[in-house]
């Protein structure tokens, strides 16, 4: 049986209803490649999804296709996803900043009660 | 899900949670209930993966399916403005489709997979896509209240727990407003303009409402099953909720513009705050879901055609060593 649409030109295409042949192979679809948009001049690039594509050239193309349709866009980047490394969230807790890390964050250095007890010092001093 | 109206997995009807490690199972539960995403190689229980997978992916195939009877209106659009904007949205439908495969994918299910099970009819779509935009005034129900009903769902999509469907649904959920304001514009255009144009929204309407009433899925048993699923924020909320916001947000405006919606029962009860309606027929709902609507065999056709047609272009321009991996988020 042949399709019959309200839509000519898929009547046209003459398609049979019944055939199930011509599965999709791994890889008909391509790899992906990670998209990375900057919207203005002097951010960030930000990782906003990705694309598949069988090219850098084409994935720039779909990118842009894909995730600039509105907005603003300056730059784009595209990798593939097999190129990019990670860590696992399993191991977050090497990002945990540790007691013995404290030195490192502005909040470990007080010091007006050592300069106000200074001054009381000096004070009484020339009192 | 996009219309939660699918058929049940009949392959997880026994308890969610069976065979999963109990301490890994509380700590995913407790990430979930302190309002934390779950990221793709996280441990997850083997049922929330199978729901995702199957919800993400069904969503996605409505995308790509849904843009079909819209497309059709595209060398007829009346008016070159209209056929910018129309073009715009199938487009847009399009990468939201790419975007939830995408989402999927994270999952461990690959693209080529999720498009043989919709062709070969294992894997589904909504419901309201099997039926054929006869009229531009179709088109323009369509995009109103088709995507009216989408965002309901999505809105509440996009606040669940896994990381890569939310991302992919803020951003589709932000497209989707141009799509509501151009299907709403249309319809208010027909609804306001001359007889001829006013009968055609008012017969596309009424031949509409059914399926849009579908389009939420029968009313919920409330079982365990909806519980977990709930619990794990992979169901957002009930399909009987979902099918309250629409009906509450759109009815007043429909009738606003002096359309009639073929349901005599159809009201709000001030007390209870809830529409009632006359449930519609479910019968006709599952026998269209599993494949005898007017139009699956021409949907699914059309589907497998573009992937025939486009084949030989597609192996021309594959790279010898190209080798696929899971997408990372
Ligand atoms: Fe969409
Ligand atoms: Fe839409």
């Amino acid at each position: 049986m042949k399709i019959v649409s309200l839509d000519p030109r898929v009547t046209r295409e003459n398609i049979d209803a019944e055939t199930l042949e011509g599965e999709l192979q791994p890889l008909d679809h391509f790899e992906t490649y990670e998209v990375f948009e900057q919207r203005k001049r002097g951010t960030h690039h930000v990782h906003v999804g990705n694309v598949h594509a069988p090219s850098h050239e084409l994935a720039m193309v779909f990118a842009k296709e894909q995730y600039t349709r509105r907005g603003q866009c300056v730059n784009l980047w595209v990798v593939r996803t097999s190129d990019i490394f990670v860590t696992e969230y399993m191991d977050s807790d090497i990002f945990e900043t540790t007691a013995t890390k404290k030195y490192r964050e502005p909040d470990a250095y007080k010091v007006i009660d050592r300069i106000n007890a200074f001054k009381a010092r000096e004070a009484a001093k020339n009192a | 899900m996009y219309g939660n109206a699918y058929v049940e997995n009949p392959a997880a009807t026994n308890s969610l949670t069976a065979n999963e490690d109990p301490i890994k199972l509380a700590e995913f539960e407790a990430r979930i209930a302190a309002g934390e995403k779950i990221e793709p190689n996280d441990w997850m229980p083997e049922q929330y993966k199978k729901q995702l997978i199957r919800m993400i992916e069904q969503h996605a195939h409505s995308e790509i399916i849904g843009a079909l009877p819209e497309g059709t209106w595209i060398t007829r659009a009346p008016g070159f403005r209209r056929k910018l904007a129309l073009m715009a949205k199938v487009q847009d439908e399009i990468g939201h489709g790419q975007l939830l495969y995408s989402a999927a994918e994270t999952l461990g299910k690959s693209r080529e997979d999720m498009t043989n099970d919709l062709i070969s009819g294992k894997s589904k779509y909504s419901n309201v896509f099997n039926y054929p935009a006869k009229t531009w005034a179709d088109s323009a129900v369509i995009a109103w209240l088709i995507d009216a009903g989408a965002i309901v769902n999505q809105l509440a999509n996009s606040k669940g727990s896994y990381g890569p469907y939310c991302r992919a649904l803020e951003r589709i959920c932000a497209e989707e407003s141009f799509h509501l304001k151009y299907g709403h514009d249309n319809v208010v255009f027909l609804a306001t303009g001359t007889p001829k144009q006013r009968e055609m929204v008012q017969d596309a309407l009424s031949r509409w409402w059914e399926p849009i009433m579908h389009f939420f899925g029968p009313p919920d048993k409330m079982s365990v099953h909806t519980e977990v699923l709930m619990r794990w924020k992979v169901k957002m909320g009930t399909n009987d909720d979902m099918r309250q916001t629409f009906l509450d947000m759109y009815v007043p405006k429909i009738w606003d513009l002096g359309l009639t919606l073929p349901d005599p029962n159809l009201k709000k009860n001030e007390e209870t705050g809830k529409w009632e309606y006359t449930e519609p027929n479910w019968e006709v709902f599952k026998q269209v879901i599993n494949g005898n609507g007017p139009c699956n065999k021409e949907r699914l056709a059309v589907r497998r055609k573009a992937e025939e047609k486009g084949r030989w272009v597609r192996n021309a321009i594959l790279r010898k060593d190209a080798k696929y991996v899971t997408p990372l988020a």
